[in-house]
């Protein structure tokens, strides 16, 4: 493979891999602990979440939208159930209550999206706003932290359980991101998903229900939310829904965006997030380890977003061809 | 009626008028002089409530105790959720000024960002009272812990478990809040004044967690993958705690890692320091920090001298607890706190 060949061999996804890579080996050689087997347990488990709710984004961008709720979402959905337990409801009623909300909320976005055509930037920016407007004033109308209810049960075992010596919410993410890929790769539905990010107006030509697949796109994305809240708020034992005021939904397209996933709809995969997700998992234990502050990873987290995009933007210019119509 | 009927009518009344003649004299006589005007000072002033957010333990506790005591003494209460942003709490301290009420209770969100406001509002004529933490201007009163004097004692708590004389690696971590904020700021000033005396401590990680839990728990889990023989953790608030306590109780080292926090005391303290999330806490009791800023506000009305005149730092005491100090009754409900505010 000569060089020029090796050059378009390289798309974002593989730049990134290698990226995450070489940042492996460098800290594995200068790191101590950093290649210990329980070290990246607990690096892979500090970006089980990010990676879950990059699932979700994923879907949603397949099909040329964004969810800027996905957060929100998640937090008051979460939270408004734990709520619940406290207030003496049984646990599964709760939780389906929870569960029952987000996809509610997902739906309402879903079809401002897609029949009412407003974008989904503005749409769902707005459901963000709304819901955890709605959640603080109406659902959660106590403190802003909810604790996890000692009542949970088994439920606990998905944020603090083990399953053959890996923590669960790695088992968790793995699981979904199985079940995201089998569904993207093999089903029908799936498929449409990245006809209609590709071409819209051709995939309505060619008899696929556009609107009721966007409304579906954003309800899944709703549904994996709560189950990204369950494995937060077990974990850490509690539910802080100011993590809505936080920048953790710019990490969630972060992670879409560094693994290749194009944010005008119709390309990417599950491989891809997964890619993004390590990165940073990998980029944020290493920091950690080296007792870098917080706000210093912060800029260096988005330095490698910016070389990663340069170098993708070197190796693929943009042309007619690939450059599509609602790129943002 | 009889004779004897009759007399003991005569005497019930005698009795009756000479009560009630005592009572009505009474009354004259023994008025508090000093109530009259202390009331009058109070009623019908108004009290503005501007706390970064009112969505948390802290702020709904000290609000409540403030908005119970004013409507008793027939003053108005107003208060305002900037919900942690800094921009609109800046805006909304801007309107309240020019809404002009008798008294501002405030919570810096910084050091920075109100203090021009607060100073413009004390020369205004409202007094202003800063909670838990001292902008860069000194009003009418601050009240709220010596999170510096605080910061030292946790470290020498920590000296205890962790120093020279015990049997350990001496491997310390301290879990910030966010760098810049006065809180987290302090308290790690006055650790580290401490700790920097004894050589033998080693800190092994200082990071701050943005008052998150979820970041505090993945920070204290590679603290502990890389050392593990961690002898101690120091949180600088125990609503961030909980993660940080989740990560030492999911590594398996709960009781050989000494963990200490400090709050304002809500329940769920209490319930961390039963299930063995938090070692021990420094408690500051927030109601209580609610008593002092109502106490500052009736002193500002009623020594006339007008605002921001008399400047006073109230440091709420703080109390040690551990798993043995928790009974019923021990730490308070936020929800409670939470209704009297809604």
């Amino acid at each position: 493979m000569n060089a020029r060949k090796l050059f378009r061999y390289l798309n974002q996804e593989k730049i990134v891999f290698l990226l995450t890579v070489l940042l492996f080996v460098a800290f594995s050689l200068t790191l101590n602990n950093f290649l210990d087997g329980n070290n990246i347990l607990s690096l892979i488990r500090s970006v089980a979440v990010l990676g879950i709710l990059g699932l979700g984004m994923l879907i949603v961008v397949l099909g040329r939208g964004i969810d800027l709720s996905l957060v929100a979402t998640m937090a008051i959905s979460i939270a408004w159930s734990m709520q619940l337990i406290h207030e003496g409801m049984p646990v599964y009623a709760a939780l389906t209550t929870g569960l029952l909300f987000a996809l509610g909320v997902a739906l309402f976005t879903g079809i401002l999206v897609a029949y009412a055509e407003i974008p989904p930037l503005f749409a769902t920016l707005a459901m963000a706003t709304f819901v955890y407007g709605f959640g603080r004033a109406h659902l959660i109308v106590g403190t802003d932290v909810l604790y996890m209810p000692k009542t949970m049960g088994w439920i606990v075992m998905l944020g603090q359980g083990k399953l053959f010596g890996v923590p669960m919410p790695i088992v968790v993410a793995a699981a979904m991101a199985l079940i995201v890929f089998l569904f993207l790769k093999f089903t029908k539905v799936g498929n449409f998903v990245y006809a209609i990010g590709d071409n819209l107006a051709a995939s309505r030509i060619g008899g696929i229900a556009v609107r009721p697949m966007l409304v579906l796109q954003y309800v899944l994305s709703g549904g994996i939310a709560f189950v990204a809240g369950i494995i937060t708020a077990t974990s850490v034992e509690a539910m802080n829904t100011r993590i809505v005021n936080s920048n953790m939904i710019y990490d969630v397209i972060l992670v879409v965006v560094l693994g290749g996933v194009g944010l005008s709809g119709g390309r990417g995969n599950v491989r891809n997030v997964i890619v993004g997700t390590l990165l940073i998992g990998v980029l944020m234990n290493g920091m950690t380890i080296m007792d870098i502050q917080y706000t210093v990873q912060n800029v260096i987290k988005s330095l490698i977003l910016l070389l990663a995009i340069v170098v993708d933007s070197i190796v693929n210019p943009r042309d007619e061809q690939t450059g599509q119509q609602g790129d943002i | 009626m009889g004779k004897t009927g009759l007399m003991r009518l005569a005497a019930t009344a005698l009795a009756a008028f000479t009560i009630g003649a005592t009572a009505a004299y009474a009354d004259d006589d023994m008025n508090d002089p000093y109530r009259a005007p202390a009331l009058s000072a109070l009623a019908g002033k108004k009290i503005a409530y501007l706390p970064i957010s009112i969505g948390f333990d802290l702020a709904q506790a000290w609000g409540g105790v403030v908005k119970t005591e004013a409507e008793r003494y027939g003053m108005s209460f107003s208060s305002q959720d900037p919900n942690w942003n800094t921009d609109a709490m800046a805006q909304g301290m801007t309107a309240l000024i020019a809404e002009h009420p008798d008294v501002i209770v405030t919570q810096n969100p910084d050091m920075q960002s109100l203090a021009r406001l607060l100073k413009q509002a004390n020369a205004e004529g409202i007094v202003v009272v800063q909670l838990n933490m001292q902008g860069a201007v000194q009003t009418d009163a601050f009240v709220g812990p010596d999170f510096i004097a605080m910061g030292e004692q946790a470290a020498n708590m920590m000296l205890a478990k962790c120093g020279s004389e015990t049997q350990t690696s001496h491997k310390v971590a301290i879990v910030q809040g966010v760098l810049t904020g006065g809180v987290s700021y302090y308290q790690v000033q006055g650790m580290m004044k401490v700790f920097n005396e004894h050589p033998e401590i080693q800190i092994v990680s200082s990071q701050a967690a943005d008052w998150d839990a979820s970041k505090a728990r993945a920070i204290t889990e590679t603290a502990l993958q890389q050392h593990p023989d961690l002898c101690g953790v120091i949180d600088v608030w125990d609503g961030q705690g909980i993660g940080t306590g989740a990560a030492i109780k999911q590594a398996g080292k709960q009781g050989q890692v000494y963990f200490i926090t400090s709050g304002g005391g809500a329940q769920s303290m209490c319930d961390g320091l039963l299930d063995g999330t938090y070692s021990a806490t420094i408690n500051y009791n927030a109601p209580g920090m609610g008593r002092d800023a109502w106490t500052a506000i009736t002193t500002a009305l009623q020594n006339n001298q007008g605002a921001g005149v008399i400047k006073t730092q109230i440091y709420s005491p703080t109390r040690v607890m551990t798993k043995d100090d928790v009974q019923a009754g021990t730490c308070w409900d936020p929800q409670q706190y939470a209704k009297i505010l809604r």
